[in-house]
């Protein structure tokens, strides 16, 4: 069983490496497009997102169908986003900056979409920085838990950033923040057990 | 470079159904293309033309599969993909509006004995990247002559076909389609302005880089280069382009080049010339400020951009 469980989570995790993996491919294949850098740039950014989104999906799924094996993988899933956002990142300060970085911090200032991923980076470390069981056990659980909670912060500037930078297709980051909203929107109900409780109650006695 | 001869015979017109009905004459147009074909190449190795820039042409390759092309998909590599089967002959142009005979044309009709000519152009996508490309075209005040715009016209409109069932995303709200462009009569007029129908010395122009006719206003952002026009109207007031509508805070009626004034979500002092990996300084009017900035001496071009 325990060979099985590692098997399965060695599997996820070479998974999680294939956007990287196949954007490493395509490069030395030539084939990304005429301009590679903004392909790398766009690539490591929506898995960015998409690992923020994968991981929180990971507390709702446990429990609404009662699956606790999943909370095994939500480090990992979360470890990844904070990975691709480093590519993502680095791929900005480095690739397409070329480290100019009066540029990059004008950027950060002046335009709202690079302020808006910016923040959702910097968010992510200390996130990556606790992610292990000692510092679970130094802040204690409770701390914990709600400085983790910057994730959903890191996603809502993810989904800002993403919107912000297109010109008029708005399609895809709308999804995003539909899907992220719905994530979102089930927390705030765990959150409040109570007040729905007594909603139902009302509704009975009408 | 001038091509002075039959650049103007459509493709399609060098069909075995023509050369069935008239022999004499496909044979006439096959010495005359192959007259063309080896002077082309010829003046290409020889002499540039007062209006290319010498710099490194972008390959063909990136020419055609980097694309914006809404109407195609969203992606740069949509257009390459999806605007494989578009039909593009036949093809009519209605001209419209403010001029002598507004009227119906078939494509090759509307540009028949026009001069088609190489033109090598930068080309600066707002977005900011750039190419170098070779267009091949006519330039657009020699159209405009002939149709004969009457003195009221002050504006050139243009549109793109509009068919969802050929142009899939027109089936979407990305944008209001069909595609509006336009431009000042004297902009129209700058010699520097072309409608281009091929590409890399050779016609017809590849479908995901606007075919059969599209604009091409090196001095503008890419954007204004309206693809695969079916419409040109002569107007009195200046016409409410596409993205002006999407996006009035954010994109203008000229849209020149201009590195002083920034996109309001990023910079345009820069860009990455599609193949380089250092970025470079982008210039006023696209490099082409002393060809064209005397049409907007006095304007507050932070205004109007």
């Amino acid at each position: 069983m325990i060979k099985l469980r590692r098997s399965i989570k060695v599997f996820v995790f070479l998974a999680c490496l294939a956007p990287v993996v196949w954007l490493l491919i395509a490069a030395a294949t030539d084939n990304l497009s005429a301009n590679p850098i903004k392909d790398i740039t766009e690539s490591t950014g929506i898995w960015t997102l998409r690992f923020l989104i994968i991981t929180l999906c990971v507390t709702p799924l446990r429990k609404l169908t009662g699956w606790n094996e999943v909370i095994r993988y939500r480090r990992m899933l979360g470890l990844f986003a904070f990975f691709y956002g480093f590519l993502h990142f680095m791929t900005y300060v480095w690739l397409d900056q070329f480290f100019a970085f009066h540029d990059i911090l004008l950027d950060v200032y002046k335009r709202p979409f690079i302020t808006a991923g910016f923040t959702g980076f910097v968010a992510m470390v200390p996130l990556a920085i606790t992610s292990t069981k000692k510092w679970i056990v130094r802040l204690g659980g409770r701390q914990w838990q709600r400085l983790h909670r910057l994730a959903y912060l890191s996603a809502l500037a993810g989904v800002i950033h993403y919107l912000w930078l297109v010109k008029a297709d708005i399609q895809r980051p709308v999804l995003y923040g539909m899907a992220l909203s719905l994530l979102l929107g089930y927390r705030l109900f765990a959150m409040f057990p109570l007040r729905r409780d007594g909603l139902k109650q009302r509704e009975i006695a009408a | 470079m001038v091509i002075k001869t039959a650049s103007n015979i459509p493709s399609s017109e060098v069909t075995p159904e023509n050369t069935y009905l008239n022999r004499r004459r496909f044979i006439e147009l096959a010495t005359g293309l192959a007259v063309i074909a080896s002077s082309t190449s010829l003046l290409a190795q020889t002499k540039k033309g007062q209006y290319d820039t010498d710099e490194k042409q972008t390959p063909y390759k990136d020419v055609t599969t980097y694309n914006n092309f809404y109407e195609f998909g969203v992606d740069k590599d949509a257009p390459a993909i999806n605007a494989k089967n578009f039909r593009t002959r036949p093809w009519t142009v209605s001209v419209e509006g403010l001029v002598k005979k507004p009227q119906i044309y078939p494509i090759d009709d509307l540009i028949k004995g026009l001069t088609i000519e190489d033109r090598i152009y930068r080309m600066r996508c707002v977005e900011g990247w750039s190419m170098v490309i070779p267009w091949q075209g006519f330039q657009l005040s020699a159209l405009i002559k002939r149709l004969e715009p009457t003195p009221q016209a002050k504006y050139v409109e243009f549109q793109t076909l509009y068919a969802p069932d050929q142009l899939p995303e027109e089936k979407h709200q990305v944008l209001d389609w069909p595609y509006v462009e336009g431009l000042r009569m004297d902009e129209a007029m700058n010699p520097l302005a072309i409608l281009a129908v091929g590409l890399y010395g050779k016609q017809p122009l590849p479908n995901q880089n606007g075919a059969p006719i599209r604009l091409v206003t090196p001095w503008k952002y890419g954007f204004k280069g309206i693809k695969s026009i079916a419409r040109i109207r002569f107007v009195e007031s200046q016409p409410v382009t596409a993205w002006m509508k999407a996006a009035p805070a954010e994109y203008g009626f000229y849209s020149n080049v201009n590195p002083a004034v920034d996109h309001p979500r990023w910079s345009q002092a820069t860009e990455r010339r599609i193949g380089e990996f250092f970025k470079r300084k982008t210039l006023p009017f696209n490099g082409y400020a002393d060809q064209v900035a005397s049409m907007y001496a006095g304007m507050d071009l932070r205004k109007n951009f």
